[in-house]
Parts: structure tokens; C-alpha cells; sequence
């Protein structure tokens, strides 16, 4: 019974002891780095904190591991052993290794590996000694059938909160007493501190009992008090094997604790939320109600003198409730440094791998963004970073050269700008080679030649599929998996990718994504009955047409000029079917949208106007729309459905194709 | 039933000291750590109070120090909950005025029982 309540507890358990090993993988680094040695103490209290939250909830190979760790890290606490390189790694690949423990555990798996116990032995080894196995045998101590037992408290004993009386309930319920009050050193009454302890006891206790259970009751006063434990009569010592058996037996009531619960590893993913946060929504609401019942005088009696307050009411609640909005939205949103914190680990093996020399400036940690995001974003991330060390920063000796210093920059940024996001990788390596990226583009086939093509053109090549400039495709960032994939993502998350590279000063790669995926800023386009939501993040600009300006080209397509570039035109109303459509085009409006890089020219009716639009999925009501990311409802409480940008210009071009 | 503060930084284990104790009867209230149980501590009297040692902020030792500063929290049971690995730190605590200890990993019937103990 109390190991099924136990399970309840383990998601919380393993979300803060992983965000514990990111917090001592952090400070880790930052000692490596040549930070404050009170760090010690964090990463300390971290291990410490897992130990013991492994051992209460059924986990005794994670425990046994992090007790190892735990026991190395007091040494280096109490200065007995300095922190040095070999240790902090040693440290660092314990930290991978409970990662490791831990998506076992999640998944119900075997927690100890190999690996595991390999490297319980090399942290055992670096304090020069094997392994502590867990098992603790318990000294028995003898045994009588009747003890005497002098115990004379110190004055001060009941303030620690320990009360004699409870002592001797105590020893009661060991066996048979008799007790003798010991008067002496009692003060008189004028001197009488009431909350101090002047009366000793003698007991004479009968009953089969150990010395060391007596003891037990004592445990917490041994060192204040006076304390004898003798026997009255001595018995024949017990059998020994008593105390290892039930040790095994207490490991193996912790693993059938585990097994035992395997609805517990099938988590639902949770969010920590300040208790700010929901203390200001608390408010909100209140402020809300308040504004509901002052709305509420008016439906019995209305007069229109009371207009101007009934239009006061409804603007407060207007207010009111775009705040609570933002408010609740917010709950959603963590900050970017839990996807920021695994990059001085990633930077500093990366480098010392390819012989670099790497710093990593991060800022912007405290940003929030909305925990989807946050959780698919993490990857186009790495990429960038592994790409920026790869192929934008030089070797030390090439720096050199080009007059740069030898350690290159790579720096990591989140801030808000508008109602986006913005994640800059920048590094101050050798900037795109344009020459290299024309030449490989050509060699793919992407393009006939770079002859008057802009340099933004030409860093717009890398994001296509299938390119990549190394001369030699290394293990780190050239495994086929490109830019196109890094742009594919991000879009994917109704953001964009751009790249600003200067010649022998560095590269920046801007990723611009949207603050939240429930609420998008949209256009409401209108197409025959129906109306389509235009994220407005993907719109250029709109212009109205002349018919004239259309070609058409074979296969039926179509295109038109736009700042000197031929753009095709998809109507929506062909694409969706809609009925009493506009169908010439000077009669209705051209949106020129972008998406993954490639705009495109969207034909409507015409617009309704700005509005937010809180997304419902398709895919959870109904199924998965080639074209349309999702649905929302109108003021009217008509559905208008979202259009995917991205989603129909890969339409287009397939279309195209077929 | 007692009212009970529970410190922790750990949520996890402080939500199983809380859970097992509320379900025992119980008034349980929690703290992350030992500055916020001080203060939680300073606005209502509370009749146990059980402490992690090793938290960030303040610690469990110094907290019971700073609580037995306090008139109200003299004699109240304050027990430690510590790691058989640091014997020391029971008696650290002890010196700061801990009642007694409790050693980790405990499971909800040791911890009733122990609870059970000081409460009488």
C-alpha cells in the first residue's frame, strides 16, 4: 500500500533530479573554468538530493552509484582532494551516466548498465578504494532478560523538544518497569527553572530485549543525558545471520515496489510554474468578478443615463480579460536557459575534439518561451552551434594568420523583439565562402551559375536540400542532416531562419519564432463563404493586380512579377474547393506570403481585417489537412480555418511536379 | 492530529512527508527551504517541525538554531531529516537544538512511526 502512493511521487522525482544534474553539470563547468570553488557545495547538495530521494523511492543502483559520487565530492567539499581536470571529468561522465539511470527508470528498464557499474568503480578507484556495497550489516548487540538502566537527563534536554515522559513511554513498551525517582540534585522551589530537566530515573526493565534497543530509545539524547544500560542477567548471544538477510530482503522489497507500479512510468508531461505566476492570475480572476457583478446591476435595471458606465464596465472587462489571457498563457512559458545550459558542455567537447579554441557568450537565458517550443527547438539549436564550431570558427593557427585572437567567439542569444522571439548563433569565425557555396550549388545542380546572384541569394543556397560545404564531411555536423532540415523545423514551430555573413568577420543565424503556438496574429481572408486565417508572421505585403500581369506557364500555372522576381500564384479557392469564389483577378487581392524561404503569391477575395486566433488542432478533431495548420472560431462562432504556408508551397511545388 | 511543517528542497520528497502525513490526519504545510520555513514558522505555532539539512538558502541547521531563538519554538519536536552517510550532521543538528533525526530513505511507516514517537 504505502509503495503504490510511493509512485506518485517519482515524476516529481525525476524532473527535479534531472534539473539537479543539469544545475551540477552547469557548475561543473563553470569549475572547470576555473569558478569559485563554493561550487562545490552546489553540486554537492545536488548529488546529495538524488541519493536521497533514489533510496525513498525504490531506486537503490541509482542511489549506490550517486553515494559513490556524493562521497568524492565531500572530499573535494573538505579540501582533502583537489579539483582537477581528471576529476571534474570523471564527475561529468557520472552526471551523463545518472541521465543515463534515469531514462531507464522512466522507461521502466533496468536502471544499472555496464557502463554504469564500470564507472561506479573508476569514482570508488580516483578515492583509492573499491566500491561500497550498499549492504549494512547491522550490529546485534547481546541480549539479557532484564536490564537496569540509569538515565539522568541535562538540564537543558526538554528544550531540544525531547520530553522525558515520552522516553519512558517509550521503555514501557519494551516491557515490565520499575522505576525509582532520583531526588537529589531537584533545587528548591524558589530556584526551580519549570522548563528544565533536575530528576534522574533508575529503571529496572524485564523483558527478552537487546542492549541496542534500549539504546534506540535514547538515540536522540545520548549526548545530552547520563546514560547506563546494564544487564541484570546475561543470555546466550543470538544466531548472526539475522541482519544481512533482511537487508536483501529490503532490496528486494524495493524492486517489486517497482515493478510492481508500471502505470508509473507512462508520464504525462507537467510544467513548474512560480507560484507568482498564479498568484497574479488569482487576482486577475478576482478583479474579473468584481467587474462581473458590476456588469450584472445593469441586466435588472437599465436606463441609458447609465450607458457611459456600462461602456466603462465592458472596456474593464475587455482589460480584464486580455490580461488573464496573457496571464494563463504564460503558464506555458519557461525560460530558453534549460535549452541554453547543455551548450557549455556540447562547446567544450566539441572544441577540444577539433583542436579550437572556443569561448561561449550566452545571454538572454531568462527569456521565456512556450514549453513547445522550447522543446522542439533544442535540436535546430544544436545543429547550429555544432556548425558554427565546425565550419564558421577557424583553427587557432588560421586566426592567427588572419590578425583575429586565437580564441574564437560563439555567442548564444534570446531576446524579445515585437511579438517574437529571437535566437541568434553568432560566431566570429570566417563568414560564408561564397565562391565554395556557389561552386558546391552548381556541382548539386542547384543553380546554372552565381553570376548575378546577391550575396544574400547565395547564403540563401545553404538552406536548400542536400548542401553542404565541407571539403570533408566530419562526424560532428555532416551527417546529412543540413540547413533545410534546421529551416524545415523551425517553420515547423511557425518561425523562420536567416542567415547575415560578412567575409572573414563571422556569421549570424537568426531564428525568429513565435511567442506562443495557441494565439497566432492572423490576417482573416475571405474566399467565397468561407474565411482563411493568414499567419501574419508569413505575409509580405498584399497588392491588387492587374489581369494582365498574370502569365501562365505550361502546365497551368501561374505567375507574377514582384520586385523583380517571377512568384507563383496559388488560389485558394482552387485549393480548398471553395464555392462563389472571386475568380478574376483584378476583382480580388494578391497576399504575398513566405514560407521556408520561398514566397509565394496567395489569391482571395479580399480581407476582413487583423484578429488573433486561438488554434484548435485538426489533427485532434478531425485529422491531419494538407495545407491548414489548424482551426479557429470567429467572433460570429464560425470556424475559419488557419493556412500553413510552408505546408502549401511544398503543395505547389509538388503539384508543379506531377 | 498536529500541525506539521515540512522542509524540504526536494518536492518530491517533500510531497511523500506531506502525503503520509496529511493521510495519517495530520495538518501538514511545507517549505522549500530553511529561510521560508522560518518565516512560515514565525506566523503560526506549529507542534513538529521536520527539517532536511542540506538545503540552498539556509540550511536545516541553522535553521533550527534561528527557531530556537524563538520563545514559542522552545521544546517543540524538531526533527532532522538527514543521510546515514553524515552521523556528523545528526549531531551538528543536535548541538543546534534538533529533538532527534530521522535517517533517509525512510518509507511512510517509519516516518508515521517515528512522527508518532515525538507527538506521544
Amino acid at each position: 500500500m504505502a509503495n503504490v502512493s510511493m509512485a506518485q511521487f517519482h515524476q516529481v522525482f525525476f524532473e527535479e533530479s534531472l534539473e539537479g544534474l543539469d544545475n551540477m553539470e552547469t557548475a561543473l563547468l563553470a569549475l572547470d573554468e576555473g569558478g569559485d570553488k563554493e561550487l562545490v557545495h552546489t553540486i554537492f547538495r545536488a548529488a546529495h538530493s538524488i541519493k536521497g530521494g533514489a533510496a525513498t523511492f525504490g531506486f537503490p543502483e541509482m542511489s549506490a552509484f550517486t553515494h559513490e559520487a556524493e562521497s568524492l565530492l565531500d572530499e573535494l567539499r573538505d579540501g582533502r582532494r583537489p579539483i582537477d581536470k581528471p576529476i571534474i571529468e570523471l564527475l561529468l561522465r557520472s552526471v551523463d551516466c545518472l541521465r543515463g539511470m534515469f531514462a531507464r527508470a522512466q522507461a521502466g528498464q533496468p536502471l544499472n548498465d555496464e557502463a554504469a557499474e564500470a564507472l561506479r568503480g573508476e569514482l570508488a578507484a580516483a578515492m583509492g578504494r573499491e566500491a561500497t556495497t550498499e549492504v549494512k550489516a547491522r550490529r546485534s548487540g547481546d541480549r539479557a532478560d532484564a536490564w537496569t538502566v540509569r538515565f539522568r537527563p541535562h538540564p537543558g534536554m526538554a528544550a531540544s523538544g525531547n520530553d522525558p515522559l515520552r522516553l519512558m513511554r517509550e521503555l514501557k513498551a519494551l516491557g515490565e518497569m520499575k522505576v525509582t525517582a532520583d531526588l537529589d540534585k531537584l533545587p528548591a522551589l524558589d530556584k526551580l527553572e519549570p522548563g528544565e530537566c533536575h530528576i534522574g530515573w533508575t529503571i529496572e526493565l524485564r523483558g527478552q530485549v537487546k542492549r541496542d534497543t534500549i539504546k534506540g530509545v535514547f538515540d536522540w539524547v545520548e549526548d545530552e543525558c547520563d546514560l547506563s544500560i546494564e544487564p541484570l542477567h546475561v543470555v546466550a548471544p543470538p544466531a548472526a545471520a539475522e541482519a544481512p538477510k533482511a537487508a536483501v530482503a529490503d532490496v528486494a522489497t524495493a524492486r517489486a515496489a517497482r515493478e510492481g507500479a508500471p502505470a508509473a512510468s507512462a508520464e504525462s508531461s507537467s510544467v513548474r510554474v512560480s507560484i507568482d505566476k498564479i498568484d497574479s492570475m488569482i487576482d486577475l480572476v478576482g478583479e474579473l468578478v468584481i467587474t462581473q457583478s458590476m456588469l450584472d446591476q445593469f441586466r435588472e435595471n437599465f436606463d441609458i443615463a447609465k450607458l457611459a458606465m456600462l461602456q466603462e464596465g465592458l472596456t474593464q472587462l475587455a482589460r480584464h480579460t486580455r490580461e488573464l489571457q496573457e496571464s494563463v498563457m504564460g503558464i506555458r512559458m519557461l525560460p530558453i536557459g534549460s535549452v541554453f545550459n547543455r551548450f557549455p558542455r556540447l562547446v567544450r567537447d566539441l572544441s577540444a575534439k577539433l583542436g579550437k579554441n572556443v569561448r561561449l557568450d550566452m545571454h538572454g537565458e531568462h527569456t521565456e518561451l512556450d514549453k513547445t517550443v522550447l522543446e522542439k527547438i533544442g535540436d535546430p539549436l544544436v545543429h547550429l552551434v555544432r556548425n558554427a564550431i565546425d565550419h564558421g570558427l577557424e583553427m587557432p593557427d588560421k586566426r592567427r594568420a588572419a590578425g583575429k585572437v586565437e580564441q574564437g567567439t560563439l555567442r548564444l542569444e534570446a531576446f524579445h523583439r515585437g511579438g517574437s522571439i529571437v535566437v541568434e548563433v553568432a560566431d566570429d569565425g570566417a563568414g560564408l565562402n561564397r565562391e565554395a557555396i556557389v561552386a558546391k550549388a552548381v556541382q548539386r545542380g542547384l543553380i546554372s551559375s552565381g553570376e548575378g546572384m546577391s550575396d544574400e541569394a547565395v547564403a540563401e543556397l545553404i538552406f536548400q536540400p542536400g548542401f553542404s560545404t565541407a571539403a570533408v564531411t566530419t562526424d560532428l555536423s555532416g551527417r546529412g542532416v543540413g540547413m533545410d532540415v534546421v529551416r524545415r523545423n523551425v517553420s515547423d514551430l511557425g518561425g523562420s531562419v536567416t542567415i547575415r555573413s560578412t567575409p572573414g568577420k563571422g556569421s549570424v543565424f537568426t531564428i525568429v519564432l513565435p511567442l506562443t503556438l495557441a494565439i497566432i496574429d492572423g490576417l482573416s481572408a475571405a474566399v467565397g463563404e468561407e474565411s482563411y486565417i493568414v499567419p501574419l508572421v508569413s505575409i509580405v505585403e498584399s497588392v491588387q493586380l492587374k489581369t494582365e500581369a498574370i502569365r501562365s506557364v505550361a502546365g497551368g500555372g501561374e505567375l507574377f512579377r514582384f520586385r523583380g522576381e517571377y512568384l507563383p500564384v496559388i488560389r485558394l479557392h482552387e485549393v480548398f474547393g471553395c464555392a462563389g469564389a472571386v475568380r478574376k483577378i483584378e476583382d480580388g487581392l494578391m497576399i504575398v506570403v513566405e514560407g521556408e524561404g520561398t514566397r509565394v503569391g496567395l489569391f482571395v477575395d479580399g480581407l476582413n481585417g487583423q484578429q488573433q486566433a486561438v488554434v484548435k488542432s485538426l489533427e485532434a478533431n478531425y485529422r491531419r489537412v494538407q495545407g491548414v495548420s489548424g482551426a479557429t472560431i470567429l467572433a460570429d462562432g464560425s470556424v475559419a480555418l488557419i493556412v500553413d504556408i510552408a505546408g502549401l508551397v511544398r503543395l505547389q511545388s509538388r503539384r508543379k511536379a506531377a | 492530529m498536529a500541525k506539521i511543517l515540512a522542509v524540504d528542497d526536494s518536492a518530491s520528497m517533500r510531497g511523500m512527508v506531506a502525503f503520509t502525513l496529511r493521510g495519517a490526519g495530520h495538518e501538514v504545510s511545507e517549505a522549500e527551504n530553511g529561510q521560508l520555513a522560518l518565516d512560515q514558522a514565525k506566523g503560526g505555532k506549529y507542534d513538529l517541525v521536520l527539517a532536511d539539512v542540506n538545503m540552498p538558502v539556509m540550511d536545516g541547521i541553522s535553521m533550527v538554531r534561528e527557531l530556537r531563538t524563538l520563545p514559542e519554538y522552545k521544546g517543540v519536536p524538531i526533527l532532522m531529516l538527514t543521510t546515514e552517510s553524515h552521523t556528523d550532521k545528526k549531531m551538528e543538528g543536535k548541538a543546534a537544538g534538533a529533538t532527534g533525526w530521522l535517517v533517509k530513505p525512510f518509507d511512510p511507516e517509519q516516518l508515521l512511526a517515528t512522527v508518532n514517537r515525538v507527538l506521544g
